[in-house]
């Protein structure tokens, strides 16, 4: 943990000024300028520009949309741009695709891992590197070596799939230095770590700033992660409009103000005071079918009106819960019970009768058909208890009005009930979920990940109806991996690690140490 | 009763053979994650022109070759088809099926149930063997050899080169795999066309070395077989070898028994490989071990997704 103590800029001593690492009049090591691209003559970037600086850490800060993960591809050549000049090192450049990125020094992490899950570390270095990385042997000597290099420990010869992903990140970042890279560019790289492991990250991300390297740190969270770069460039809606300023003269509201173009409200807690049991879960324990254990004795209760929080890593058994929850997934012992009924071996269609509701973190999994209507979809659950019978078929105009409805109830823009649903954002098809899903018969709403990579607005209106659904009377179990979310909304917060409970505060003892202590611990 | 238990074992290299060759075939074209059902097929041409080649009176040697040419043909049909047209693989390879079933009775017509020299047994024209040893060895021919070297060469390329490598990070994650600079279309076609000429090779093993005879629908399922047997070996070419003993033994059980008297259903006997396919297929997927062993992009069309 003492890379955690240096991630702080104050507590490693290095000063926060901008491109602390390179002397002055050094051309930056890398420059975007005048930047157009369109998709489908949908414009993605207008005149965007970036500047990056020798030996600093870049925050490129912006909305789901905004343009930041577009223009870093068309800088590293996944997308060519239809306008616009690339220098690196001060030299104009042309890259065309990875291997002229690589060349170039430019190394992207995406948010998807460009590893192969069943080879192993040195495997996908071999595979990466070519002619390079020479015999199997030499590769895994070479993963040894750089990860001893750069005090980042990664196994070579561990298998990707037996990773967790912060392992898994590690490994490529590994990659993509051994690659040669000297800019490096990381796409919402604390997305999907602990509050621990983000800080370890950025603490990596500025040692390897100090050796001369470069950093671009492409994020949506302002507050933990723009705070600890040197600068920040802000995009909105294809634009940059605030190009590298330094962090210390920005504040994270006017940041915040800058990237979303107004001010968006914060949710605030329901306060409802908590009914009687809603849903009880007793001991829940469930395998995989290759035998590994994924819930491992879970306990836990929630009450009327009231919202609990589950926080924990991803895959640490939240989606079976969820399954399990939803009677996807058969427990192999342990109890659910539902206001007071037993639903351990309930059927989907009985659960839902009883007003359990569930979102899942895949949407388009167990939620909503992608090729049907928004109006389908919506219809889809009341079709079941009957209003929408007719005598031959269903009620096709109440479908539409209930559909139009409901549209303009929960502001889903983009939509017309004759609207394919695939086509929706993925805020707006959340809407729809919810529209559904929050109906009047609802008792239980199981939740997970219900903002997950959405831009901040839609964000905050799943949010507020998840709020006002508890003010209602409705217990919501609310499963995230976003601290900050679980700690705005709910009253209590429970930790999920391996399957397990592994502690449960108030919201008001909870803190975002505490919480990420338990979800990483090996209790 | 160990003059039975000899020749039992004796004959069953014979069978496990074909079974083996356009196993190892379907294992490469799998591993490239071009799910490949046309063995069938692709034997049958090997073996109808491999046996076409013999009778016009060319050397044995050169009618195998002819057969595995013949079988990378075919499956470069096969292979443009699902790569570069992107055409269903499972309806593309019952369709190869058809086509090379087709395809070598048309073309075989004159050369049907005409016997030729084609490759000897090393013992053919030894005196009578004694010890069991050189009895078990005097039943085999060169073919049988160079599948065992095949068997390791096809696992060594597979798991320690770099090519294999690519490969399977193609069958496995193409997108990370185009990534990385590998040309995800060229290495399926490759690898299709590799595996096709091993299944040419299977075919021809069998009119050229095992029957020294071409007839009609002679594959007699082998190729289903052989598909069965790489979900058996899980993909990997030590596993086939073994699953290719057992099933060679099966097939050579009945003609065994039928050759020493003993009184058991001939097409009960017959049955018997088959009976295992089934019993193979169900016991994998009981097993469970299926899904963590098949090549993740198995059957999956792979479209860059370039937005520019």
């Amino acid at each position: 943990m003492t890379e955690t103590a240096i991630a702080h800029p104050a507590g490693d001593g290095r000063p926060v000024s901008p491109g602390a690492g390179a002397p002055p009049g050094t051309p930056p090591a890398l420059e975007l300028a005048g930047v157009h691209k369109a998709f489908d003559g949908k414009p993605a970037l207008i005149d965007a520009g970036f500047t990056l600086r020798r030996g600093e850490v870049h925050a490129l800060v912006g909305e789901n949309g905004a343009g930041k993960s577009t223009l870093m591809n068309v800088a590293t050549g996944v997308y060519a741009a239809d306008a616009g000049r690339e220098l690196v090192d001060g030299e104009l450049v042309r890259i065309r695709g990875p291997v002229d990125a690589a060349a170039a020094g430019l190394g992207m992490v995406h948010q998807h891992f460009r590893l192969v899950p069943r080879f192993t570390v040195a495997e996908n270095v071999r595979l990466a590197l070519g002619r390079r990385a020479g015999s199997p042997a030499a590769a895994a000597a070479l993963v040894a070596a750089k990860a001893e290099k750069i005090g980042f420990p990664v196994r070579p010869d561990a298998r990707v799939a037996d990773l967790s992903v912060a392992e898994r990140q590690r490994a490529e970042i590994l990659k993509v230095l051994l690659l040669g890279a000297r800019v490096l560019i990381l796409d919402e790289p604390t997305a999907v770590l602990t509050e621990q492991e983000s800080d370890a990250l950025l603490a990596f991300t500025a040692r390897l700033a100090t050796q001369g390297g470069s950093v671009v740190l492409i994020t949506h969270k302002l507050r933990e992660v723009a705070a600890r770069a040197d600068r920040v460039t802000v995009m909105r809606q294809g634009r940059t409009v605030l190009d590298g300023a330094p962090i210390a003269s920005v504040s994270s509201a006017e940041v915040a103000r800058l990237a979303v173009g107004a001010t968006v409200a914060p949710v605030a807690r329901p306060r409802r005071a908590p009914g009687g049991p809603a849903l009880t879960v007793d001991g829940l324990a469930h395998r995989r079918d290759d035998g590994g254990v994924t819930l491992d004795g879970l306990t836990l209760s929630l009450r009327e009106g009231e919202v609990l929080g589950l926080a924990g890593v991803g895959g640490n058994g939240q989606s079976e819960l969820v399954a399990c929850l939803a009677g996807l997934a058969a427990p192999r012992a342990g109890s659910v019970a539902l206001a007071g009924r037993d639903i351990t071996t309930a059927s989907p269609a009985a659960r839902r009768d009883l007003g359990l509701r569930v979102v899942p973190a895949d949407r388009f999994a167990f939620g909503l058909i992608r090729g049907f209507s928004v109006a389908d979809n919506l219809a889809l659950a009341a079709l079941r208890r009957g209003r929408y019978g007719a005598p031959f078929g269903v009620a096709r105009r109440r479908i539409r009005r209930d559909a139009e409805a409901a549209i303009r109830d929960h502001e889903i823009h983009g939509a017309a009930p004759g609207r394919s649903t695939g086509l929706l954002s993925g805020g707006n098809a959340q809407k729809v979920l919810l529209a559904r899903e929050l109906d009047d018969a609802v008792r239980v709403l199981v939740a997970h990940s219900p903002t997950r990579g959405l831009d901040v607005r839609a964000a905050q209106a799943v949010q507020a109806a998840i709020a006002a659904a508890a003010e209602r009377g409705v217990a919501c179990l609310l499963i995230s991996e976003d601290l900050e979310e679980l700690m705005a909304l709910s009253a209590r917060i429970a930790v999920i690690n391996r399957g397990r409970i592994v502690g449960e505060m108030p919201v008001e003892d909870a803190s975002a140490a505490a919480l990420g202590a338990l979800m990483v611990g090996h209790a | 009763m160990s003059g039975f238990l000899v020749g039992w074992l004796a004959a069953i290299p014979a069978y496990a053979a074909p079974l083996l060759l356009a196993a190892l075939g379907l294992i490469l074209s799998e591993r490239a994650g071009v799910l490949n059902l046309s063995a069938e097929g692709v034997m049958a041409i090997g073996a109808m022109t491999g046996a076409a080649v013999v009778l016009s009176g060319i050397a044995p040697t050169l009618g195998i070759l002819a057969g595995v040419a013949a079988g990378a043909g075919l499956s470069l049909v096969f292979a443009i088809v699902v790569v570069v047209f992107r055409g269903d693989q499972t309806l593309a390879g019952l369709t190869t099926v058809a086509v090379g079933i087709g395809l070598a009775g048309v073309l075989g017509r004159d050369y049907v149930q005409k016997p030729f020299a084609g490759i000897e047994r090393f013992g053919a024209d030894a005196a009578p063997a004694t010890g069991a040893f050189e009895r078990f060895f005097l039943q085999q021919d060169p073919l049988i050899l160079v599948t065992l070297v095949l068997v390791v060469a096809v696992w060594w390329f597979l798991e320690r080169t770099r090519a294999g490598l690519q490969l399977r990070a193609v069958g496995e994650d193409p997108g990370t795999a185009d990534v990385a600079g590998v040309d995800v279309q060229m290495v399926r076609i490759a690898a299709v066309v590799a595996g096709g000429a091993l299944c040419g090779l299977s075919g021809a093993y069998l009119s050229v070395a095992a029957s020294h005879v071409w007839v009609e629908g002679m594959i007699a399922g082998r190729g289903w077989i052989a598909v069965a047997l790489v979900i058996f070996a899980r993909w990997d070419a030590r596993r086939a070898l073994l699953g290719a003993l057992i099933f060679g033994a099966a097939e050579a059980l009945g003609p065994r028994l039928q050759a020493v008297g003993a009184p058991v259903p001939t097409y009960l006997m017959m049955m018997l490989p088959y009976a295992l396919t089934l019993a193979v297929l169900v016991l994998s997927s009981l097993v469970g071990r299926r899904g963590t062993d098949e090549p993740a992009a198995l059957g999956s069309i792979y479209l860059r997704q370039d937005k520019s």
